[in-house]
């Protein structure tokens, strides 16, 4: 049974291989859905056509046509206008507790069930 | 006229609200069944509160703007239904349907229950009627509908076109039989944990009314979101916006709950655990509003919002917490459990575990931009790719206990063959490979989600293969269930296969990408009741099969009050839907179009209707055992 | 134990709600006229007519350096010029405007009928130089020293108080 498991395994690996290879583009789309629009109540650079929009949409193919990768140009986007513009909160002491405390709670949470579970089965 | 006669209604219900507090609180000292009286007055209370409600919808069919609301939000030219609509589409009527449902809810609690111990429905019945009591308080002296305006304005200022919409029309009502249902075993936890009726057939007081507002909450999501993709225009369903948010918080409590009484019922364990889901359910209710009227919170879903509010409803939650934190402290006994590893309670907690999970990951990152701002200044967003990062991984394992835990049973389960959760997925894993194969790879996570899709579908299909031959079905929670792992399956096939197109174009001129090409074939503006139109006509070719499909965006300027919005072109299909989305460019002759090719949109839909249908169907057949 | 664990839940609750009415009051729309004291970033301009190209040079040999984003067909830009118009009188301080995604004609009528306050004339045609220097709507000015630091940043038209901290920190 285990053989089967891990021959399994073995194949789905070397299925994602190369199947997994193929993204390595800066897609601009995916770009601009994580920019905040300023001036647009919460929409994003990608749903939103105000003039704010149009030029941040400009600014990202010439970062991406440098050569800039998408965090890079995340940095800066919030740089040039805050932590605000980004969707996805940069990993730092600030927003620590934001990324790090739900996988607490889940961590939490498994060994409180633990604890309710008979010692010896 | 109907401002007095409004405003008379409220001051009614206060005192019927008194009234039933004093005589509840006599009866329980006397002993015998609950007096007639009390049913009485309950029943006049609803009656009431919902003529107080008809008579504000007869103040905006008729538009009597003598009334701020009325002025504020409707307009003489609006079509009649959204007239009616109106009613509830703001913040003060909104807050009228609030009492009804408060108010309906505890009559029907009372009637329901007679085979409960009477101090607890009394205490319930005094809670419940605590909670109307702070809302037409918060009604009568900070948003009261029937506030006069003087002098009367002659026309009013109309109802934001965007909130023009059947969907919108109905979801208010949906959602908040949903949220403001959860009040009632709110009520009922406090009264049980005063009057210590902490026995099994506590849960059979509340298990029918927690079906029914998580029925309704998971419809009102489903009708918020379907409004968003159509009305908003980005092709979008859902965007972590702190509005849906809160819709979503009360949901994971709510499906936390049901689940656990199910334990309670059977097994008389998680006594503690289940109050106090009920008691975070309705907090959570609270915590939203709150958030999104207050406007406390920058949001895509623009709702009128003044501090002034925020304070009361601030204070109001603030009793509530402590009040019921208060309580638990004192009534709270440590109960020890001794559970097997595998058995149908372990499997509930986990799920148990996974939805506060969830909830925690949405509270936090709807609520950690306020922090930030308050304590550093630094004013951050908190949007779909966090969301995204957080849940997604863990959906994976969630969706394979959630095909395996059904199948455990009570106290102490055998593992059956292991062979056929290898099957299962085999069978998943190879589903998989062939979408890969036949259409195109994505990403390790979307492999995973999809393959625990599958194989929580495919589970669920052996076991109403099982079922029928043992003729024992649990069709309520294998549908919800199936449905579940559609919904996330479809959710995933439709993240991975859309294709999104963003060009600025001329009148007559073609873009061509992968095998569609696009053309601008005219523009056409049209005159109408309450808004001008610019109509594009845009034609679609899919080169291969040389299909063509015309879709026809817009761009309204509506004149009350002067909007500008954008009407997305959808063309439904059962396979894929095109959405398209035209808008004019400050200071050029170009328009900017956005073109989507979204498959399976329809059926997202209809795994959120199965799941909902699956709790209906335990909803009847509960009523039916009864 | 148990007494420790209440205490703390108490706790996180009066935090959360005590937050929660300290935000009530606080204003909820963004602007980023916070982000100062940043050094002015790299950035290679035209100059409105086209015969010369600004860089960070330009503007390293003034005391004080005031760049105006502005554009003719907004509005509150026309509000916004007459102290523009008093500043540039002011010593130590050299204006730079920004012309942005404007036409050229109309940018010329509107100098030639409210007055040309600007020391140094430039243009941003299609507002890309603008994001350099965190620009999103007009009218916007950005403060900045002799060391090239970003002192001061003004969202909207510029008033009269503004024009005041101006002549503070310049004198």
């Amino acid at each position: 049974m285990k053989l089967n498991l891990l021959i399994f395994i073995y194949i789905f690996i070397f299925f994602s291989k190369f199947t997994f290879a193929a993204e390595n583009t800066v897609d601009p789309n995916q770009i601009h859905k994580n920019l905040r629009c300023l001036v647009c109540q919460g929409q994003s650079i990608s749903d939103s056509n105000s003039d704010f929009a149009q030029t941040i949409k400009l600014v990202v193919k010439d970062l991406i046509d440098e050569g800039k990768t998408e965090e890079e140009i995340y940095s800066f986007m919030s740089d040039k206008y805050g932590d605000w513009i980004v969707f996805k909160p940069q990993f730092n002491i600030q927003n620590s507790l934001l990324w790090i405390l739900p996988y607490i709670v889940l961590i939490f949470g498994g060994f409180f069930i633990f604890s309710f579970l008979k010692k010896r089965q | 006229m109907l401002s007095n006669l409004g405003n008379i209604l409220l001051f009614l219900n206060v005192i019927l609200s008194l009234g039933i507090i004093y005589a509840a609180n006599k009866n329980l000292k006397i002993s015998g069944g609950v007096d007639k009286n009390i049913f009485q007055l309950s029943l006049i209370q609803s009656t009431s509160i919902i003529i107080c409600f008809l008579v504000l919808i007869a103040a905006f069919i008729i538009s009597d703007f003598s009334l701020i609301t009325v002025y504020q939000n409707s307009h003489s030219l609006k079509p009649l239904f959204y007239k009616i609509a109106g009613t509830w589409g703001n913040h003060e009527g909104s807050l009228l349907l609030w009492s009804i449902i408060l108010s309906i809810f505890s009559f029907l609690f009372l009637v329901y229950n007679k085979n409960h111990p009477k101090k607890f429905r009394l205490l319930t019945l005094i809670i419940q009627n605590i909670l109307i009591l702070g809302f037409l308080f918060f009604i009568l002296f900070n948003s009261n509908p029937f506030s006069k305006i003087s002098p009367i304005p002659s026309e009013g200022l109309g109802l934001n076109p965007i909130l023009q919409d059947p969907a919108l029309a109905i979801h208010p009502p949906l959602l908040y039989v949903g949220f403001v249902g959860a009040s009632i075993y709110f009520s009922a936890a406090i009264a049980s944990l005063i009057t210590n009726y902490s026995e099994k057939s506590f849960s059979l007081s509340i298990k029918n009314w927690v079906l029914i507002s998580w029925c309704f909450q998971t419809l009102g999501i489903l009708v918020g979101s379907i409004w968003a993709y159509y009305e908003l225009g980005w092709g979008g369903f859902w965007f972590w916006d702190p509005v849906e948010n809160a819709s979503l918080l009360p949901w994971f409590a709510m499906t936390a709950l049901f689940h656990s009484l199910i334990v309670f019922e059977k097994r008389n364990l998680f006594y503690f655990w289940v109050i106090i889901l009920c008691l975070i359910t309705f907090t959570l209710s609270v915590t939203g509003t709150f958030l999104v009227r207050s406007g406390i919170l920058n949001s895509v879903h623009t709702f009128a919002s003044d501090p002034s509010r925020g304070v009361y409803i601030l204070i109001f939650l603030s009793l509530m917490i402590f009040g019921s934190i208060f309580l638990l402290f004192q009534k709270y006994k440590k109960e020890n459990y001794d559970l097997n590893r595998n058995s149908k309670e372990t499997f509930v907690l986990v799920n148990n575990w996974f939805m506060m999970f969830y909830l925690i990951t949405v509270l936090l990152g709807t609520i950690y931009p306020i922090f930030t701002d308050a304590l550093t200044d630094n004013k951050i967003s908190v949007g779909p790719p966090f969301y995204n990062a957080i849940i997604f991984p863990v959906v994976v394992v969630f969706l394979l206990f959630m095909a395996l835990g059904p199948k455990a049973k009570w106290i102490k389960n055998k593992f059956e063959n292991i062979r056929i959760y290898f099957f299962i997925l085999t069978g998943a894993i190879g589903l998989n490979l062939a979408i890969i194969f036949f259409f195109k790879s994505y990403s390790l996570l979307s492999n995973f989600i999809i393959i625990s899709a599958l194989f929580l579908i495919i589970s669920s299909l052996m076991d109403v293969a099982k079922a029928l031959k043992k003729n024992k079905l649990d069709f309520a929670r294998i549908i919800s269930h199936m449905s579940f792992g559609f919904l996330v399956l479809f959710i995933g096939l439709n993240d991975i296969f859309s294709l999104e197109k963003d060009y600025n174009i001329k009148l007559g001129e073609t873009k061509k990408f992968e095998n569609y090409s696009i053309q601008l074939q005219n523009l056409d503006l049209k005159n109408y009741k309450n808004y001008q139109a610019v109509i594009g006509k845009l034609e679609i070719r899919n080169i291969n099969s040389n299909q063509t499909n015309i879709l026809n965006p817009e761009i309204r300027i509506y004149n009350k009050p002067k909007t500008l919005t954008y009407e997305a072109a959808i063309k439904t299909s059962l396979i894929k839907d095109y959405y398209l989305t035209m808008s004019n460019i400050d200071r050029s002759d170009y328009y900017n179009i956005k073109f989507q090719k979204k498959p399976l949109m329809a059926w997202i839909w209809i795994s959120v209707i199965m799941i909902v249908v699956g709790g209906f169907i335990r909803l009847f057949s509960n009523a039916k055992n009864n | 134990m148990q007494k420790i664990i209440k205490l703390i839940i108490l706790f996180i609750f009066l935090f959360v709600i005590g937050i929660f009415y300290v935000s009530l009051t606080r204003d909820t729309n963004y602007n980023t006229s916070s982000l100062i004291n940043k050094e002015t970033p790299e950035f290679k301009i035209i100059s409105f007519d086209e015969s010369n190209i600004y860089t960070r040079n330009d503007i390293k040999k003034n005391t004080f350096t005031l760049i105006n984003f502005w554009a003719s067909w907004c509005a509150p830009c026309k509000i916004e010029h007459p102290i523009l118009m008093k500043l540039s009188q002011t010593k130590n301080l050299v204006i730079l405007g920004i012309n942005f995604k404007d036409k050229e004609i109309q940018a010329k009528s509107f100098l030639n009928e409210l007055g040309n306050p600007y020391d140094l004339l430039a243009k941003d045609e299609n507002g890309k130089q603008s994001v350099r220097f965190g620009v999103y709507g007009i009218p916007e000015s950005i403060l900045i020293n002799k060391n090239l630091m970003i002192i001061k940043k003004f969202v909207g038209p510029l008033s009269f108080e503004d024009y005041n901290n101006i002549l503070k920190i310049i004198e």
